[in-house]
């Protein structure tokens, strides 16, 4: 069960539009290695996995990685705000704007639609980690890319270095996580069983 | 309240969580209904007491409950989905 918290996680003030970057920054919303896929892979994660603090883990990450759907919804919003005719027509924002005007759909930025096809929950525990840690560095990797457009933005430039940092942060626990799982399995084969499926595994 | 069991406490919390979302629900096409206010505030003050009662007695039912000052207790109870849980 959730509950709404009426703010951000981290404050976004963005006081200059720029449809472009917007653009590109949608990405991190819907895209391949976006928010929204990092949420639901995470909080899917959970029904399969054995130990009850990684469960913790992935709830409390799947939980923050919605608070960060709502940052970048809010980036693209501010960054999309009172658009004139021109700048839609200039920026390369106009595909977008046909279907979608100055709404929110998670899509990537080259405008494929978000997809589950992106991410995976494979019902195995060492299996999820390394795709969790993966996600994280893939996400690390385009907020990196995203940092490199927004130099001259200040204010999304600050919003964007916080979402970075998260990533390196869920990265880390993660990590933990995978090692907290293997040190309760057989350390001479990791693999001899499935911990979320196996009848061997008593821990569930 | 005080003397419930664990099953029974949350059960009751969960009924009454339900009834503050539909209340809030209802009020936020209806703003200015004074009775639906009214009995918003009831429900949500019985389900505060209750939720302060059941995560003294029995640990956090969120993040903000943990009220153990030494151990991290958030993840010991059983998550919803797991045997022996009556949620």
């Amino acid at each position: 069960m959730w509950t709404y918290i009426k703010m951000l996680e981290y404050p976004v003030n963005i006081k200059t539009t720029n449809a472009k970057l917007a653009m590109a920054i949608m990405s991190q919303l819907g895209g391949p290695d976006g928010e929204k896929g990092a949420s639901t892979r995470y909080l899917s994660q959970r029904y399969a996995m054995p130990d009850k603090r990684v469960i913790g883990v992935l709830t409390d990450i799947g939980t923050e990685e919605l608070g960060h759907e709502e940052m970048v919804s809010t980036i693209i919003t501010q960054l999309t705000k009172n658009l004139t005719m021109k700048e839609i027509e200039e920026s390369g924002f106009y595909q977008y704007y046909v279907d979608h005007t100055a709404g929110i759909w998670p899509q990537a930025a080259n405008g494929t639609p978000f997809s589950t096809a992106t991410l995976q929950s494979t019902g195995d525990a060492i299996t999820d980690l390394h795709e969790d840690l993966a996600a994280e560095q893939k996400a690390r990797l385009t907020y990196d890319n995203i940092l490199r457009l927004c130099k001259d933005e200040p204010d999304v430039y600050d919003a964007i270095k916080f979402l970075r940092a998260r990533e390196m942060v869920h990265y880390q626990r993660f990590g933990e996580s995978l090692r907290l799982i293997q040190d309760d399995l057989d350390s001479k084969n990791f693999y001899a069983f499935n911990a979320g499926f196996d009848k061997k595994a008593t821990c569930l | 309240m005080e003397n419930m069991c664990k099953a029974d406490l949350l059960k009751f919390i969960q009924s009454t969580n339900f009834a503050v979302i539909e209340m809030g629900l209802y009020l936020d096409t209806h703003t200015e209904c004074p009775c639906a206010l009214e009995t918003y505030h009831d429900y949500h003050k019985t389900l505060s007491k209750a939720v302060h009662i059941y995560e003294k007695k029995y640990g956090p039912l969120t993040i903000y409950g943990v009220n153990c000052d030494t151990d991290w207790n958030w993840v010991d109870e059983p998550w919803p989905w797991q045997k022996g849980c009556d949620c």
